[in-house]
């Protein structure tokens, strides 16, 4: 999967590299920004009150 | 011995880029168990990538909601004349007016965590409030009344505003800054109690028929840390109540 992703990136090595950072800082700030603060209340790792 | 890091990281480049081997995402292994294997292997490293950013994100990503938060909170209780710092001072003085669910309640400090240790309390304690800080059981008393004021806060997450409270000594201050007056509490003790132990919240705490004399406080939290299993609660009484300048009566 990686491979084939990498292998499939266009230009020479230092393009490919730096392109492959950007794509993995795009995932990471979708997860962050996005998909985290939706699933974080579904879980509820934090529990603080007592009595429920 | 030295380890030939440029050459290993080349032969591995290289393998990428050997035209033999390319193929499309399967194609690397002729063999399609192998194909199989490899991509649950990207997957579950994928995987484990994703649930470390996500603990990342829990312990500092969601503290700067609750810093924004906080900002608002304060704000709110300056235009009720209680300042930031907590210091007691000039303020609007007279008796506290109805909070509402959501609103602030007063400044929380305890010197023992730090000079700087200071929240603003919500008032609720549900997911949304105590996200925004330490949050006031609705229908527990007011600060500084007789009853018990009871706060919970985040061990992990949010800003983890009760983090260290585990740290806290019988006879250390917890001071409320409430819009009419500070009140300052000193800590009695601390225990470790099942989730469903709903006297410690009562005015007496583990007496839920009696009627309440003193003014207790009491802080809330999950307990051990990283964990929902338990609840460290730390118990305090009042000590002492200065009024705001300014009252009004």
């Amino acid at each position: 999967m990686y491979g084939w992703i990498w292998r499939t990136l266009p230009g020479n090595l230092v393009t490919r590299g730096l392109t492959a950072l950007v794509l993995a800082g795009l995932v990471a700030a979708v997860l962050w920004y996005v998909v985290f603060p939706w699933i974080e209340p579904r879980v509820s790792l934090d529990l603080t009150t007592v009595g429920r | 011995m030295a380890i030939p890091w440029g050459t290993i990281l080349w032969q591995m480049l290289r393998r990428t880029r050997d035209p033999v081997r390319c193929g499309g995402v399967f194609g690397h292994y002729p063999d399609p168990m192998r194909a199989a294997l490899r991509v649950l292997g990207d997957l579950s490293v994928t995987a484990g990538l994703v649930v470390l950013l996500f603990c990342a994100y829990l312990l500092w990503g969601t503290g700067s909601y609750t810093a924004g938060q906080q900002a608002l909170l304060r704000e709110e209780l300056l235009a009720e004349g209680v300042p930031p710092g907590g210091e007691a001072g000039e303020g609007r003085g007279g008796p506290p007016g109805p909070i509402r669910l959501g609103g602030a309640v007063a400044m929380l400090t305890i010197p023992r965590l730090g000079d700087d240790y200071r929240y603003a309390v919500v008032e609720g304690v549900d997911q949304d409030r105590l996200r925004m800080g330490p949050g006031h059981y609705p229908g527990t008393a007011m600060p500084g009344k007789i009853g018990n004021f009871v706060l919970s806060g985040h061990r992990t997450t949010y800003a983890a505003p009760f983090n260290r409270i585990d740290e806290l000594r019988r006879g250390d201050l917890i001071l409320v800054d409430a819009r009419e007056a500070r009140y300052t509490y000193r800590v009695t003790g601390k225990r470790v109690v099942d989730p469903a132990e709903i006297g410690v919240v009562a005015p007496v705490p583990g007496r839920p028929d009696r009627e309440p004399t003193r003014a207790l406080i009491t802080l809330s939290t999950c307990h051990p840390e990283y964990s929902a299993a338990q609840r460290l609660i730390v118990s305090g009484e009042l000590e002492e109540r200065a009024d705001r300048l300014g009252r009004s009566g």
